[in-house]
């Protein structure tokens, strides 16, 4: 019998083991993955009343927790300049999540980071409250303000400002924006009412992702054209002083449909055209003709070099979208119809600023970065990002090529409006039909064109011709002023 | 072993000062989940904490007078447990609830009920006589909340509660103990036919049918309470409760064999018929999708949030009301583990399933100790009773397999639980002291017979003491 009662207590203990086993596994070997998980608040919720670290842009808050008024949580995050940073701070909610920098950085913010570790074992010993370490932005608080200012209100559109050769981000603004004090408040029933009010809003999508200059994929029109030059030219069939094909309509074998040239322009004055003149008038017929030469996969592999399509690197800490490249399996007039950036073409406002700053800085695409300085809670810098090579969009032989008929496209052409006394601006606009009658007007340039000190993209959504061209290159024109003559 | 000459030693003294060491970690504890919160030190801390002490004072004053013998572990374990179950109930309440106050009151309930067990019972042989009184004892128990009028209706899914005045209670919870009586009972009594006669096929000695009443009756227990009551949890903790028992009363390992066949079996069949006991199994094999998640009934939402707890808690803990177990629905009863994971870690949980590991190994030290048959049976089952329900606890709540609805014993809120696993430490301790006092070989009283009461030699009695 006594044999029997040893055995049974093997198999409890054997029982306990399975438990011990069980325990280490949730609480330890699995725990990352459990911690991660998407239905798990307590990672926002752990941390809601926190010192959260704040979000800095030259010097003063965009982010930031202050001692709040309510009995349960000590701190409320706040946002003290909301809508030109919304897309880039999100929100900090306690029913919603985080989004954007609020979510990317959150281990930074909250203090849980391993950089912080030595902070956090000073805490620990010290009895002090967790604080977390606040991130520094790149952004330059009066260009953020600038172009943020630049959108009318009411106006769906993009404005992304970068240094070309650092890919330091120096605004970055869409509209409509929204206040993320409205859900970063500690009244939940609140807190629901306005989210539910703001989604009500058209054009506000809340998730970073697929809004604003980072999330929207947009039809890039003519701008587009840079990727067919830098493909012709580094095919080696083309160069500088290549006579290009120019015919007001081009036709295509078996159907009835023919591409047109824009007939308000000064396209039709010629039936040939060279980069120059193309690039300057933004003639359509000759970048087609392009296209048509090379094939579809000549034009995919360059616009898959300026990151059309492409990974951004981990500097930019911001959810983006990344589109699909160059379309697939295409006939001739959608091929043709593609190369000019129309069809299914579709880029984010922030992947044509970053194709824009690689022809800038030589054909080197620099990573984005929006991060200057990580700071723990004794401002001593704990990380500090710099400038990296993305990748290699284009020989600087090609890249100046291209700058130099960008600069006559501002100086001699239809992108007239951008130019800045005294600088040398290169720039290229764009006209995507959206088939509704309105277009999305883009810019997209830098300045001065010897040595770029910044990069200007603009696109406005849904507008005629006449506004488009009033809200992109003369806007470009403020904001290179700006930037410049700080 | 080497103590075959040493006279046995009460060692109350040593009791005493685990015992406060155990008041020490309950107190402390219910002190720490207030400190942060505006709980700290206020009257439920003073008058909870003053109260456990005197009742766990008392407990042992009692056991020196009646039980000086018994082992000196298993009080201060139960008591540190059942503290930290009264501090992370009391760190849980919100500022209204009273559950922590509830659950005093029934621990002081429990313990009285266990003192008086110890004082007026005196020797658990006694309780031999009730064998037949005990089956019918669990049947009624069992029957209790699916009669009209005492029954306390469904509640979350389970028909398992009655209605005492404005309070709810578990019949369930005796039932286990009067089960183990009577398991015990029977199978000392009735060990050699059992034993002896039989048909050995293959490997296996297969006993007579008539001889399987008991289990017959066991599997139809057990089957019936997962019928009638949904009570997937008591149906596997009496079974194994049974197979345990007759293993001992046996050395057969058919028992053990015929057992698992049947329980799988029949939780395969329930798995097939039973829509609530498929939705439990589907929900702990498929808690991470959404459909799963979100359902209800039968989601997996408590487990998931659960295990997001026991996380969050990692190695060392969020610390003592510095976690967020309020977010994990019944926190404080069928979660209280997850809940204890979150704040006390993996360190800390750790060292709560010790004590359980201690305490059920003290009650089979008893087992081993005790020189009747019935007591080894009775103290062997309900230790390994206390172990299965941990497990099977534990086990649901870590996910290693589904969860059900038993009870965590001392810990969780609740009074039926607290009231049985009291009872099952006084039993445990009554056989401990026999185990470890003085040997007794005088009949218990003229007429009481010992013939068939399986006292084993003194000597081998002794050498596992």
């Amino acid at each position: 019998m006594n044999q029997a009662i040893r055995h049974s207590w093997v198999a409890a203990i054997a029982m306990f083991a399975l438990i011990f086993g069980a325990i280490s596994y949730v609480q330890v070997i699995g725990a990352d993955e459990l911690k991660a998980n998407p239905w798990n608040q307590r990672a926002i919720l752990q941390n809601y009343c926190n010192d959260r670290g704040a979000i800095i842009v030259g010097g003063s808050p965009v982010a930031e927790s202050v001692e709040g008024t309510s009995e349960t949580c000590k701190f409320q995050r706040t946002y003290p300049q909301p809508e030109p940073y919304a897309g880039i701070t999100g929100y900090f909610s306690q029913n919603f999540g985080a989004t954007g920098l609020e979510q990317a950085m959150g281990e930074v913010l909250t203090g849980n980071s391993d950089q912080l570790f030595l902070d956090r074992v000073g805490q620990l010993f010290l009895g002090n409250q967790p604080k977390g370490a606040s991130v520094e932005l790149t952004i330059d608080p009066e260009i953020q303000q600038l172009a943020y200012s630049l959108i009318p209100d009411g106006q769906r559109g993009s404005i992304v400002v970068t240094n070309p050769k650092t890919g330091a981000i120096l605004a970055m603004v869409s509209k409509p924006s929204y206040d993320p004090n409205q859900i970063a408040t500690q009244d939940p029933d609140a807190e629901t009412a306005n989210i539910n009010e703001l989604l009500k809003v058209p054009g506000i999508n809340l998730n970073p992702n697929v809004s604003g200059p980072t999330g929207e994929l947009l039809a890039p029109g003519s701008v587009y054209k840079l990727v067919d030059t830098a493909a012709a030219l580094a095919s080696g069939k083309y160069n500088k002083d290549s006579v290009l094909p120019n015919p007001a309509q081009m036709p295509f074998e078996g159907i009835q449909y023919t591409l047109p040239n824009y007939a308000g322009g000064n396209c039709y004055t010629r039936d040939t055209a060279g980069f120059a003149f193309a690039l300057q008038q933004s003639c359509n017929t000759p970048f087609a003709s392009i296209a048509l030469d090379l094939g579809r996969d000549a034009i995919a592999e360059q616009a898959e070099k300026f990151g059309f399509g492409e990974d951004m690197g981990d500097q930019l800490k911001l959810d983006y979208a990344r589109g699909n490249g160059f379309p697939d399996d295409l006939d001739a007039p959608g091929l043709a119809q593609s190369a000019i950036g129309q069809k299914d073409v579709r880029a984010t406002p922030l992947q044509v600023a970053l194709m824009t700053a690689a022809i800038a800085n030589d054909g080197v695409q620099m990573r984005p970065n929006l991060i200057k300085a990580l700071r723990s809670p004794d401002l001593r810098v704990i990380d500090e990002p710099q400038p990296q090579q993305l990748r290699t969009s284009t020989t600087p032989e090609i890249a100046n090529q291209i700058t130099e008929w960008m600069v006559s496209a501002v100086s001699e052409g239809i992108a007239n409006r951008a130019a800045v006394p005294g600088v040398q601006v290169a720039g290229k606009t764009g006209t995507a039909e959206l088939g509704n009658g309105t277009n999305n007007s883009w810019f997209t340039g830098f300045a001065p064109a010897n040595n770029p000190q910044v990069g200007v993209t603009i696109v406005m959504e849904g507008v005629d011709i006449t506004t488009g061209a009033q809200l992109t290159s003369p806007n470009a024109k403020r904001i290179f002023e700006a930037v410049l003559n700080k | 072993m080497s103590q075959l000459s040493t006279t046995p030693k009460p060692r109350r003294n040593v009791e005493l000062a685990l015992l406060l060491l155990a008041l020490a970690v309950g107190i402390g504890a219910n002190m720490l989940v207030g400190v942060d919160q505006e709980k700290a030190f206020d009257s439920d801390f003073w008058f909870q904490s003053s109260l456990l002490a005197v009742a766990a004072l008392v407990f042992h004053g009692v056991l020196r007078f009646r039980a000086k013998y018994a082992d000196p572990v298993i009080l201060p374990l139960v008591v540190a447990l059942n503290g930290l179950g009264l501090a992370m109930i009391h760190r849980l309440d919100a500022p209204d609830a009273d559950t922590g106050n509830n659950q005093l009151r029934w621990t002081l309930i429990a313990m009285a009920v266990a003192i008086a067990v110890i004082w007026f019972l005196k020797d658990h042989r006694v309780l031999r006589r009730f064998t037949f009184i005990s089956l019918a004892a669990s049947a009624l128990l069992l029957i209790l909340p699916l009669i009209p009028g005492i029954s306390a209706g469904e509640i979350l899914g389970a028909r398992v509660w009655i209605r005492l005045g404005p309070m709810t209670f578990q019949p369930g919870e005796v039932a286990k103990i009067t089960l183990a009586i009577f398991f015990a009972g029977y199978l000392s009594s009735n060990r050699d036919l059992i034993l002896l006669a039989g048909r050995k096929v293959g490997p296996l000695q297969f006993p007579r049918f008539k001889d399987m009443g008991p289990m017959i009756t066991a599997w139809l227990v057990s089957i019936g309470v997962l019928i009638f009551q949904r009570d997937l949890g008591s149906s596997v903790l009496f079974f194994g409760l049974f197979i345990v028992m007759i293993y001992v009363a046996t050395s057969r390992i058919s028992w053990v064999v015929i057992g698992l066949a049947l329980i799988l079996g029949g939780g395969f069949a329930a798995s097939r018929v039973f829509s609530h006991v498929e939705l439990r199994i589907s929900g702990w094999l498929n808690a991470f999708t959404p459909e799963v998640y979100g359902r209800s009934p039968g989601g997996s939402g408590q487990i998931v949030q659960g295990l997001f707890g026991m996380a969050n808690g990692g190695l060392v803990g969020t610390g003592l009301g510095q976690g967020r177990p309020d977010l994990v629905p019944f926190a404080n009863s069928d979660m209280i583990i997850a809940s204890l994971g979150e704040e006390l870690g993996l360190v800390g949980l750790f060292a709560v399933v010790l004590m359980y590991l201690l305490l059920f190994t003290r009650g089979f030290r008893a087992a081993l100790g005790t020189r009747d048959a019935f007591g080894k049976l009775l103290a062997c089952g309900l230790s390994f009773a206390v172990a299965l329900q941990c497990f099977v606890v534990i086990g649901g709540v870590t996910r290693l397999i589904p969860l059900t609805g038993l009870t965590t014993p001392f810990l969780a809120a609740g009074g039926s639980s607290l009231l049985a696993n009291w009872i099952i430490v006084g039993l445990l301790l009554m056989i401990s002291h026999t185990a470890r006092g003085p040997v007794d070989t005088t009949p218990l009283r003229p007429g009481e017979a010992t013939e068939s009461m399986g006292i084993d030699t003194p000597t081998e009695a002794v050498k596992h003491s």
